[in-house]
Formats: structure tokens, sequence, C-alpha cells
């Protein structure tokens, strides 16, 4: 293999190129959804193929084939070249792309158990263990529990003389119960909604999620938010648990800090963002209490590997410093916007996508609070958890997100059940209204393995870490009554 | 491409190899290219070719899927005898009755030559004039030009054999002038339908020269151009136009059929043979294509199945099976509404106080069972009074019933639009949905967005 990329990368610089790059990408997962005792799938998927990106003329192409061997390489490095000389006649600015020294290095994701050796039986009996308890509560129609294990083999290839070898290991599952009565549905998921928890780590993670021992609780609040009061509307304290933390970590925070969407890469599909490079340094994005990072070497969040798809290293940079924004998402191309280096977030779905600026592990970092002290502490309010619905505009600034279930707080105590929990904000204004942040014991690492973005779509496993948080004056209960 | 010939031979090696009780064998083939531009410069531009091939197996009721994108004969042994082992250890899925039989196919001609025109070179004189026309009226562009030719062929083990080619384009284009933005997007399987000015004449109207003004969120008279009516008819599609929720109890259609749900002037159904959509012939599993109608005057009907829902009920399918294992149930991918009498002139001079949308940006559901969805509006959205547009607005925040938003549509423009998600993830398979522009008496917008 590291013959036949050196000889495309050395016919790449034969034809000219400022720049180009080549990556073989195999990829394997395994799928198994269980609804109401029945495997309703168990699928096992592979896939190989190369793309290749070039700088030429003073512009990008990039094409990609399934046929992995030298004379479609050769072939495919041709168009893309073509493709570049095309694109090369509508551009207006020179592309800046940062050289860097050539990295020659391997990473592997340490895991204990490969989930994809692990005997499908296995798996099987562990998923239908959980999901037979959730099944056993009457009023919950639809019980679920799903699994997913995945293995990327990639070997990236430079001009600048890189080589990189690596394998990332992922795998997560969780368990749901619907309950369905009198035209009224309301879901209860765990560990987390869509499909669970997700981190780069092997199935020594699933066995740790211990789905079986949460099934009967998960399946009983179902049942309960059927009849538990409507979320009140108006303007409340809110307390959000972790889970749904990292979705709004993921929306507005994640999402915004991408400098290739500030700069307009992204405008006519998910949006820009409010975000401008020169806030970078004076803008207070939240308050004080808000720290954020960046980290890419996190040990088993799902955003987690050894080099991004340029070749620079994992790193962990701050975002946030107590409410300051100090960094933004970076790639070689867009990083002299802020004088700096590339900080390493560019990542591709595949082999056959272009390298995009993602996020990695982007983690709100643990306070000083417990969970109970900020429920003690707070007179009136409402503990929203795990993320049912999320919606955010093409800016970033107006949000909306929906939750499973919900707490009243009342003189600091957990009161009734609320269920259609919403709340709604605008996102420096929520963030600045942040006045706790809990400790590293509520501290968790989530794993989203299904960030779209770009035209292709692509799709990004990303992580964020978290601690439940409150917030003061959010718009709760948005939906018209009837 | 690899050719009906080649691709059918290919898949009936496959079946003939395989010792399971029944099989089926999908291959899809793609060989596509996207140009992205922002600031009216190209800054992505991609091609791809693949073909991924997908295996379903059944030993008496136990059921695997496997996928590759590895053609070759060796691989495609292991790939049977990998689909066999996991079917094995597979639990028996009790409901299941059979892959479908064989049934004749429509002859549709879904493939148009003028794909072939597209080469980089072409696309981006193209958006090179986009940006000229835009840039005459003080516009900056950017957007997506995507055009693709993809072969989808099946072959099971009853008898099911099929193929079809497919070619497609889609543009969208948003204009900017730093203070507004106008949207207008092109989807076609014909290349030379394309008209480069119409459409960027489209956008830059929507693109008022005024200052956004703010506007109090509430409930107001609502005209939805097509493009925003295609969402709310493509959630309506996955949240309750299928056999499976219904089968599942969680669909707004369970006990409803029969019943008069929304208002008479709503007709909606999916049709994959109707000439005015984006053509599709037959489902992933090998199935022709029937029309399904949900509402029929404003009355529910009917819902789509695959072959497993049709199975449970003893029904046939209707040709709406996905690539499998499809645990999503049968969701319609060619969905259309009945115009109406009016027009969009009409419909603004009889608005008194109201709001026009050209379009929504990253709806959700909130409530499935009311289909309550929440999400922005965008690139062109304006205050109505007495009869005219009279300025831009800040985009809203919706949150509204669809089944409510239909029940109290009161005119349906003559007119429809062919329009299209366009976004691509996975495997490429354009879809398409017709509908007309809508005015809904009363339809709720909760948040503005505005820092």
């Amino acid at each position: 293999m590291k013959n036949i990329l050196e000889n495309v990368i050395d016919s790449a610089k034969v034809k000219g190129v400022d720049y180009a790059d080549i990556r073989v990408v195999r990829r394997q997962w395994q799928d198994i959804d269980i609804k109401n005792g029945n495997v309703e799938a168990l699928t096992h998927n592979e896939e190989l193929g190369f793309g290749i990106r070039v700088l030429f003329h003073g512009a990008w192409g990039f094409a990609c084939s399934s046929k992995v061997n030298a004379r479609e390489m050769e072939a495919v490095l041709k168009k893309a070249l073509t493709i570049a000389r095309a694109s090369g006649k509508a551009r207006n600015d020179k592309i800046h792309f940062h050289p860097i020294p050539a990295v020659v290095d391997r990473y592997r994701t340490p895991i204990t158990l490969d989930p994809l050796g692990v005997p499908v039986e296995t798996k099987l009996n562990l998923l239908l263990t959980a999901e037979g308890i959730l099944r056993k509560n009457e009023r919950v129609k639809i019980s679920e529990a799903f699994m997913g294990s995945y293995k990327t083999e990639k070997t990236f290839a430079s001009t600048e003389g890189s080589y990189i070898e690596q394998e990332l290991v992922e795998c997560g599952a969780g368990i749901s119960a619907t309950a369905i009565e009198g035209g009224e549905i309301q879901v209860r998921s765990y560990p987390n909604s869509f499909r669970g928890n997700f981190a780069t780590q092997g199935y020594e993670w699933i066995e740790a999620l211990a789905l079986g021992s949460h099934a009967e609780r998960v399946g009983q609040e179902a049942e309960q938010l059927l009849s538990a009061k409507r979320c009140p509307s108006g303007t409340t304290t809110l307390i959000l648990d972790s889970s749904q933390l990292a979705l709004q970590v993921h929306e507005s925070v994640g999402h915004p800090i991408e400098l290739d969407r500030i700069l307009g890469t992204e405008a006519s599909y998910a949006g820009t963002s409010f975000v401008k490079p020169e806030m970078v340094g004076p803008f207070r994005y939240g308050s004080d209490k808000v720290n954020i990072t960046a980290d890419a070497t996190f040990p088993g969040g799902l955003g987690t590997f050894g080099y991004d798809d340029e070749g620079i290293r994992a790193q962990k940079i701050p975002i946030l410093s107590q409410g300051i924004l100090v960094n933004l998402l970076t790639s070689r191309e867009t990083a002299h916007h802020l004088h700096r280096e590339s900080n390493g977030t560019m990542r591709a779905d595949g082999w056959n996508r272009i390298p995009l600026i993602r996020m990695t592990n982007i983690n709100l970092e643990p306070g000083e609070w417990t969970l109970e002290q900020m429920i003690a502490d707070t007179d009136e309010g409402l503990f929203l958890a795990t993320n049912r619905s999320w919606s955010i505009d093409d800016k970033r600034i107006n949000f909306q997100f929906g939750t499973e279930i919900g707490w009243e707080i009342r003189n600091g105590k957990l009161g009734a059940m609320v269920k259609n929990p919403t709340y709604t904000g605008i996102t420096p204004h929520f963030w600045n209204s942040c006045d706790a942040v809990g400790n590293k014991d509520h501290w968790q690492m989530w794993g989203t393995p299904n960030c779209g973005k770009g035209e292709p779509g692509q799709v990004a496993h990303v992580g964020h870490g978290t601690a439940p948080a409150r917030f003061r004056n959010v718009q709760v209960g948005v939906m018209k009554q009837g | 491409m690899i050719g009906k010939e080649k691709a059918l031979r290919l898949l009936k090696r496959v079946i003939h190899g395989s010792r399971a009780d029944q099989t089926e064998a999908l291959l899809l083939t793609e060989d596509s290219s996207l140009t992205r531009f922002t600031g009216s410069a190209v800054h992505q531009h991609v091609a791809e070719k693949n073909g991924t091939l997908i295996l379903r197996v059944v030993l008496g009721k136990r059921i695997a899927v496997v996928t590759t994108n590895d053609l070759r004969t060796s691989s495609l042994k292991d790939l049977l005898h990998q689909a066999i082992s996991l079917a094995k250890v597979q639990l028996p899925k009790e409901d299941f009755v059979s892959l479908p039989g064989p049934r004749s196919m429509p002859d549709v001609r879904t493939f148009s030559d003028s794909i072939r025109r597209l080469t980089p070179g072409y696309k981006v004189t193209l958006i090179r004039e986009l940006g000229i026309l835009a840039h005459e009226r003080g516009f900056r562009t950017s957007g997506a030009f995507s055009h693709g030719q993809v072969e989808v062929a099946i072959v099971n083990s009853l008898g099911v054999e099929g193929y079809q080619e497919y070619s497609d384009l889609f543009l969208h284009l948003v204009v900017d002038d730093g203070m507004n933005t106008g949207y207008a997007s092109f989807v076609s399987r014909d290349a030379e339908s394309l008209e480069v000015e119409r459409l960027a004449n489209e956008a830059m109207e929507k693109a008022s020269r005024s200052e956004p003004i703010w506007i109090e969120p509430g409930e107001y008279e609502t005209i939805l151009e097509p493009y925003a009516v295609s969402e709310l008819l493509s959630f309506l599609g996955t949240l309750g136009f299928h056999a499976l929720a219904v089968q599942e109890g969680r669909s707004f259609l369970c006990d409803q059929l029969g019943k008069k749900m929304v208002d008479p002037r709503v007709t909606i159904y999916d049709d994959g043979l109707d000439p005015n959509g984006l053509q599709v012939p037959f489902d992933f599993e090998g199935v022709p294509k029937q029309r399904v109608t949900f509402f029929d005057a404003g009355v529910a009907r009917a819902v789509t199945h695959d072959s497993l829902t049709a199975g449970k009920e003893g029904k046939l399918s209707t040709g709406h099976g996905l690539i499998a294992p499809n645990p999503e149930g049968p969701i319609p991918i060619n969905l259309f509404m009945k115009g109406g009498e009016s027009s969009l002139e009409e419909m603004i001079q009889s608005t008194r106080k109201g709001i026009y949308v050209t379009r929504f940006h990253y709806t959700n559901v909130v409530e499935p069972m009311k289909a309550v969805i929440t999400g922005m509006t965008r690139d062109g959205t304006f205050l109505i009074e007495d009869g005219e547009i009279k300025q831009p607005i800040k985009n809203l925040r919706f949150t509204e019933s669809i089944l409510r938003a239909l029940s109290r549509v009161s005119a349906v423009s003559a007119e429809r639009r062919l329009t299209s998600e366009g976004t691509v993830y996975s495997r490429r398979f354009m879809t398409g949905t017709v509908t007309p522009a809508i005015k809904v008496d009363g339809f709720h917008f909760s948040g503005i967005s505005s820092l």
C-alpha cells in the first residue's frame, strides 16, 4: 500500500500541484436494532475506497473511487486536477494553505475488547435482556434496544511527506421505551436518546453501560409521563442534565465556532454564524462560570483521534475561558484569519468526502456545584433531562429544545414530573445566564454519532463532556396549548 | 455506470450462489459530482464513483443484511457466507411472510443524456454566470450544484428483476447583499431544462433592499411557498403516512382512516409514476410503485406499505420499500399535493396582516402524534399588510401542528412546483416533492432570531 500511495503522490508532484493528499479508508460497522422482542435489523457493512485532494492552479479539487488500485488512483488524480483547473476560473481570493513538517506515525484507539470481534449472540443476548424488561410494562407499546460497532482504518499520505496510519474503534448502545395512550406518545431513553451513548472504546464500554439495570426505571418513567402535567409556560430558572447540555453545547457553541462556517462555506445549507473572527478575544459568549474546551485527545471521547485529515496532531485548546471567546475551530486554510496555526479539526466522513472543520470533543469544563446543591439553591424552576427535539436558526442565534422529561423545582426540592418540556433562547443571552456548573463528580462524556454538515452531506462522530448546569430567566413551555 | 446486463448478471450470480431460503440482491451505483460556491467563488468541488451491494438473506424467518462496495467475484462469495452466518444466529421474525414476488415493471425513462454535458468546466461556467447576474444587482451568491448518474438494479430468488438508470441535477442558490438573503432552487432529471438567469432572478426578488424589521411573534395569516409546503409534507410522510407508524400505534392516522382530518382543499398523495415529479418506477424491493392517497379532499384514506408491513395485514406491498433492513418503515418519497384554484397574487391581496414565508430551516419534531414541528423561516420572509408585501422581517421561529395548519388552509395555488431537499448523505438517490403554495389562516410563530 505504501508504495502505491507514494507513487501517486509523486505523480501529483510531477504534475505541478501546490499540495495533494490521498486518504485510503476502510470501514466496517455492525448495527443491531431490537424492537418489541424482534431483531428488526442485524446488518454488517464494509466499504473501502480512496479520495485524492489537490490544490492546483489556486483551487481545490477532489475525486474518489471505490476501486483501490494504482491505475484507478492515477485516473482519479487526473480527475481531481481537472476539477481544480475548472474551479480556478471562479476563484476570488488566494488560498492560504499553511505548510507543515512531514509526520510519519501510527495511532490506534486503545481498547480491551474489539466490539466487532464479540459474537453476535452475546450482543443479542445483552440487548434482548434489557429490552425484555422494558416490555414488561403494559403501557410501553414500543420497546427498543440498539447497538452499533465501528472500525475505521485510514492511511493518509501527502506531498509534504506525511504518512499516517490510524485505526479508530467506536461503539455504543442504548434502550428506549415508548408509551402510547389516548393519542399521546411519551419516550424515555437510557443512557441517551437517539440510539444511546457512543465512545472511542471497546466493547467494555457497552458492558459498563449496564442497560439492563436501568430498563425498569426507563419503562416506568415512560408510563408516568403519560399522566404527568404539561410543562408550564413562562420564564423561569432551568437546570439541564448533562446529556441535554451536551446537545446544547453542540448546537449553540460547537457549530457557531467552526471557522469555515463563519467564513461562509455553509451559507446555502446549514447557514453561517453570528460569531466573527474579530470577536476572538473581546467577546463575552457566556458568564464567567462557562469554560469550554475542544479536546481531541480525551481518552474515549467520540471525537478523539490521533491526527486530523490534514495531518495535524490531535490537541486540546480552550474555546471559552470564563465566558470569553478565546479561540475557534480552524484548519490549515482558515487559521491565518486568527493569525494562528491550525488546531487540527479537519475531519472527513469516509473516503468519499473532503475534510471539513468539525467538532472534536467540545467540553463544558466542570464547576463547583453538586446537582443536589444546585437544586437546593433554586427557589423555583425546572430540571430537564434527555433530549427529544432540537432546532436552531441559520446564524446559530435562536434555538429551541425539547426534552423527554422534566421535574418542577419548588423551594429547593424536586417536585412533580412534567411532560413535553420545551425551552427556547438566544445563544449568548442563554450562556450569559449560566450561574452554576456541576463538578467533576457529575461530569460525563457523551458521544453524538449523527452530526450533519456539508454538501454532499457528511456525518461526524463528536463528543461533549458536560455536567448539569443552571440558567436563569429562560423561556419554557413553548408549545401552544390545544 | 455498470450497465443493465452486467448489473443483472452480477446480481443473478449472487442469487444463484445463495443457499438461503430467500435472497435479495440490490445494487446501487453512483457517478456524481458537486460544486459548491460562496462569495460568488467556487470553494469545494468534488466527484465520486461508487457501487454498493446490499444483500438480504432469509433462513426460515431469520433475516440478515450485509453490504459491501467491493464488487469483485471473490468478495461476493465471502459476502454470501457472511450473510448466511449472521442469519443463523438471528432470531426468527415471526410476522415476516415473504420477500415480494415478481410483478410487471412500468416502463419509464428516468435518464437524460443531457446530464453528460455537466462537466466540471461547464458547471463552473454556469456558476460564474450566476455570480455575474447577481453582482450586477449588488448581490453575492452561495450554493451548490450537484448532479449524478445512478443505477438501481434488483434481483431476488422469487423472480423479481429490475434495472433503472437515473440522472439528476440539483442547484440551489442563496443571494446576499449583506442585509437580506433570497433563495431559489431547481431539480430535474434533464440538464436542458435548467435556466440559470430565471433562477438568479427568483432568488434576487426575495432579497428585498430594506432593513428587515422586528415583528412580535404570534399567530398570523401565513402564505407558504412550495419550498415550505414540501417540508410539511415530508414530515407528515415520516411521522404518519406509512403502515409501520400505524401498526405501532404512533401515527396521527391511527383510527382516523375515513375521517375528515384537514381542510377539503387539501389532497396529498404519493405517486412514483407521475411525470410531474422525479419518477421512480419501482422501490428498493423491486415492487412497482402504486399511487397512494393519504388525504383526499381532507379525508384520511390510506398508507404506504412495503413487503413486511403488507405481509402483517395480508395485503400487497404498495411499492414503498426502502433499502433493507429499513426499520424506519415504508416512508413515501414521491409526495404530491394537489393544486387549487388560487394564485400567489390572490393570496397576498386577500391578506390583511400576515407573513410570507419562502422556506423553512432546521425543522424538527416536537410532538409526533399531533405532528407538531418547530423550525425557522429563512431567505425571504416578509410582512404583508392590506394586501401587499410591505417589507422584509427578521426571521421567525414557528412551533405549529402541521395538521392544525392544514385544517386552516383558506387558499391553494393552481400552480405547483417540483422541489427537493437536495442534500445527499450516504448513497445518492434524489427525490422530489410537488406542491402548490398555500395560505393558512392562523400559523403560530413562537420566537424571533435577533441578538
